[in-house]
């Protein structure tokens, strides 16, 4: 259409992020998804030449679909901590916190990062949409609550190098940032605000811009990196590093609260190994009675690590005390081969007594061998997460490239 | 600040069902302190002065639900409470008519149809009374108790036989227009029973759910005994003295203009209360009369209880549509061919069931009734010390009046007091002229008066999805609240409002069961 007039929201197609005019022209194989409303790159080339970048370069990736909540206010503080089950109080101005929020019933309605702007000032990133969950959390509270999504363009910029990149696209001291910390900076004349975060488990930041200067950002970034072996990435690749990080997807490891149709399909924090994030002494929180109820009761089942025996990945794999299958004790959620610790990994839901580090359980595995399905029964034990964790994702300074 | 020996319970609100629930606490040897904001206990079930030497029951004026049982229990009769008359009838006043008396022998052609319809519901009253009394089981629980009470409630229902049930059935979730349409032809007659359906309801008498709450009503006043409409002597308010009499005899502490203004909260647990004055007063456990919102929203305060609880509670339906009006006559008001036994009961200005759909039809839209439906009494005939010698007190609940007036209620009183008085006149010519002081209580003026977010009678709707087990919202059933050692007793909990004291005495029962040493 040559008309210059936007069409409506709901007659629109998927949205374009900032960074789209980029991610069409690398695009070698037209592999793009839907993600919140974008469209954005699944694969660019190859997932494994993009996996490798993840862990051996550093990798581009585009998060601005990521929903982003604005809450501000005198009482911006006590809103959240209400909110979310970690203690807030703790999270000083400048840093960023993993956090997770359940219903009244302490089942997670979604995981994210609460980023402390200063003082009353607080930006949330989710995976899902829930203004209505936000706005009615307010009740009570003098807090603002309005969703940003559109108005910051963001980049994830993770690998080893990636701090290097970041130095050689002029971003001074970047070399200081901590994990988990906030930094201001200036990139193509204009501020940055960079974090120290990410979805690999490896060296890595989180870069947030106003949608003008993405363009320009992205062309400074890739000619920063063009010895550093940068290159943009998917979801896939994107996918193979989180769980090796062992970090939970929403609707892959676990759905939604507020979206579960059947019932039992609802998971607590506890369940899914995120007990560590419930802080039971920092006064009311959503979820907490129901939390406490759960955990003086002890948990029926549990999100796990799994080593799987072979190299197959262990997809939608049923879980089963023995390899005759004859007592089923739940399910993988995600699985992958990991070229990285050169094991056969997945995340799984297992019911208790069968979660404990070091139990052996057996995954049915289905095989597609040129179009004949082939079964196999994989022993699997049930490790730690994460799987890969490397020292220089937390080193400060992180070593030079 | 916090008292030395902390009491077992304080009540907030010393409404009635507060007064039972701290008197019956007290008579069970716990230490019970009740808070009431204003400088007398009663809440709205109160008496009230609203011109020099005539006084009035403020909201309900009539005594018809309140069990004989719990006045029995409490020796009400020997802490004073007298009855200035008992039993008293029903009549449905028309234009250009006499007042037709609602019982059998008065009702012509519709007397038979009257006769067997009466008897069924008794019947449908009769099976669901006790349900009215008891403590409603939960829902989603696995719980024997909850399974067995509603077991206890489908075999209540299955034991009225084949046909009754099957009646029943069908009629419960019917508008209460197409019931009486099924049944009567009088116009007056159908009008005057639809009025006992939505008497302090958001409900035109084609609102769906309207049979169920004429049951409500009937099962009510079916359990309360056979005393049937009765009016205290010194109005409603001296009910709660009697209240107030009993539950100090039993040991209970009532102090009066003590606004509580906050629930402590200690360890997820209630601890007491903070007064407007800043007092604090420690306690074991707090039970609130106020109102769910009040209570949730502003005494306890969202951030103890968890979003989706606090999204329920913020949309309980609890906006009151019934005002009161009080005339101070300068002699008795005439209804032509009307008996003097006629007059001192429960005169209902309702003629027809469009008439009374109409006059709902405003409501909707923010306005009053241009011709609104009336339940009247006059109580100083039964009471003469009501009103200065020879003179009289008309009371009038006036549906519909709604909390938010389109506009605001600002210099409408005085609007609306003259339409009640005109539509009155046409009813009792002469009665304009004999009104020498008028006070007319909103929806807005009840919520300030009697400190009941919404202004509702009942605390909150009484309808399908606010009754019973889910009254008044899951999870704070049973007298139960999301937060250990907070409890309700208010008309906001099954079964609901009218001067009944049913809520505070089973919260008592609660308290004692989940508090015992």
């Amino acid at each position: 259409m040559s008309s210059s007039a936007p069409l409506p929201h709901f007659q629109q197609p998927l949205l374009k992020t900032p960074f789209h005019e980029r991610a069409r022209s690398l695009s070698q194989v037209e592999r793009f998804v839907a993600w919140s409303g974008y469209t954005t790159v699944d694969v660019f080339t190859t997932v494994e030449q993009e996996y490798f970048a993840i862990r051996n370069a550093s990798t581009l990736y585009d998060l601005t679909p990521m929903v982003k909540y604005r809450i501000g206010g005198p009482q911006a503080l006590e809103y959240l901590n209400r909110l979310v089950t970690r203690d807030l109080r703790k999270l000083k101005p400048g840093r960023v916190a993993y956090c997770v929020w359940c219903n009244d019933a302490g089942h997670l309605l979604d995981d994210g990062t609460i980023f402390s702007l200063g003082e009353g000032e607080y930006r949330l990133c989710t995976a899902e949409r829930q203004i209505d969950w936000l706005l009615d959390s307010a009740i009570g509270f003098e807090v603002e609550v309005s969703e940003i999504t559109a108005q910051i363009a963001a980049l994830a910029l993770q690998g080893p190098t990636s701090c290097a990149v970041l130095k050689a696209a002029g971003l001074a001291g970047i070399e200081q940032l901590k994990p988990f910390e906030i930094g201001h900076f200036e990139l193509s004349r204009r501020p940055l605000m960079v974090s120290r975060t990410g979805f690999t488990g490896d060296l890595g930041y989180e870069l947030w811009m106003p949608p003008e200067a993405a363009l320009e950002n992205w062309d400074a970034l890739m000619e920063a990196g063009r010895t550093r072996g940068l290159r943009a990435i998917g979801s896939q690749a994107l996918n193979m590093a989180r769980i090796e990080a062992g970090f939970l997807m929403p609707h892959v490891d676990f759905v939604s609260a507020e979206q579960t149709i059947r019932t039992g399909r609802d998971r607590s924090p506890l369940e899914l190994g995120l007990g560590w994030l419930v802080d039971f002494t920092k006064g009311h929180f959503n979820g907490r009675r129901a939390l406490l109820a759960e955990h003086l009761r002890g948990a029926r089942r549990q999100l796990v690590g799994l080593d799987v025996e072979g190299n197959k990945p262990a997809h939608n794999a049923l879980l089963y005390t023995d390899a005759k299958g004859r007592r089923e004790i739940g399910f993988v959620t995600s699985a992958t081969w990991s070229p990285t610790c050169k094991r056969n990994i997945a995340l799984a839901l297992l019911d208790a007594p069968h979660f404990s580090t070091g139990t052996t359980v057996w995954a049915d595995i289905y095989l597609n061998r040129e179009l004949k399905w082939e079964r196999r029964m994989a022993a699997a034990r049930v490790v730690d997460r994460p799987f890969f964790a490397p020292e220089r994702r937390r080193a400060t300074p992180p070593a030079d490239f | 600040m916090a008292s030395a020996a902390p009491h077992d319970v304080i009540v907030i609100g010393g409404g009635h069902n507060g007064l039972v629930c701290a008197a019956l606490l007290a008579r069970r040897g716990r230490s019970v302190l009740v808070l009431e904001a204003e400088s007398a206990v009663g809440g709205a079930a109160a008496t009230r002065e609203f011109a020099p030497g005539f006084r009035v029951s403020a909201c309900a004026h009539l005594v018809h639900l309140m069990p004989a049982r719990l006045i029995e229990e409490l020796s009400l009769e020997r802490h004073g409470l007298e009855w200035a008359a008992q039993g008293l009838p029903t009549s449905a006043l028309m234009p250009d008519a006499p007042p037709l008396p609602i019982e059998s022998q008065s009702l012509g052609a519709d007397r038979g149809a009257y006769e067997d319809y009466a008897a069924q519901m008794q019947r449908f009253a009769r099976a669901l009374g006790p349900v009215l009394e008891q403590v409603p089981p939960r829902l989603g629980t696995h719980e024997w108790s909850d399974i067995a009470g509603l077991m206890r409630l489908g075999w209540r229902i299955r034991r009225l036989g084949r046909s009754d049930m099957r009646e029943l059935l069908r009629i419960g979730g019917m508008n209460v227009h197409d019931l009486l349409e099924e049944h009567f032809a009088s116009s007056a007659l159908k009008g005057a029973l639809a009025f006992d359906a939505v008497l302090g309801t958001n409900f035109g008498p084609r609102s769906p759910g309207t049979v169920l709450t004429l049951l409500y009503r009937l099962a009510a006043q079916c359990s309360a005994g056979p005393r049937g409409l009765a009016q205290p002597r010194g109005g409603v308010g001296a009910l709660s003295a009697a209240l107030a009499r009993a539950a100090a005899a039993a040991g209970a502490v009532i102090r009066t203009r003590a606004p509580v203004s906050e629930v402590i909260v200690e360890g997820d647990h209630a601890a007491g209360v903070v007064l407007e004055s800043g007092e604090r007063i420690a306690a074991r456990c707090v039970v609130s009369n106020a109102d769910p919102k009040t209570t949730f929203l502003r005494l306890l305060g969202p951030r103890h209880l968890d979003t989706g609880f606090v999204r329920r509670v913020t949309h309980l339906r609890a906006r009151g549509l019934a005002a009161k009006l009080h005339l101070a006559l300068d002699r008795a008001p005439a209804f032509a061919g009307a008996a003097a036994r006629l007059l001192g009961g429960r005169l209902l200005v309702a003629p027809s069931l469009e008439y009374l759909e109409r006059a709902f039809n405003h409501a909707k839209y923010g306005e009053y009734s241009s011709a609104p439906a009336f339940e009247v009494t006059v109580p100083s005939l039964n009471d003469p010390a009501l009103a200065p010698s020879g003179q009289h007190v008309l009371s009038a609940v006036v549906q519909y009046v709604p909390y938010e007036l389109k506009g605001g209620w600002e210099g409408k009183r005085e609007r609306l007091t003259a339409r009640c008085i005109d539509a009155l006149e046409r009813l009792s010519p002469g009665l304009g002229a004999s009104v020498i002081g008028s006070e007319l209580l909103t929806p807005a003026d009840i919520e300030r008066e009697f400190h009941i977010s919404g202004g509702h009678w009942h605390h909150a709707d009484l309808a399908f999805d606010q009754f019973f087990m889910v009254r008044p919202v899951p999870g704070a059933t049973q007298h139960r609240t999301p937060l250990p050692g907070l409890y309700l007793c208010g008309a906001g909990c099954h079964p609901g409002g009218g001067v009944m004291g049913t809520a505070g005495r089973n919260a008592a029962l609660e308290i004692l069961k989940s508090t015992a040493a």
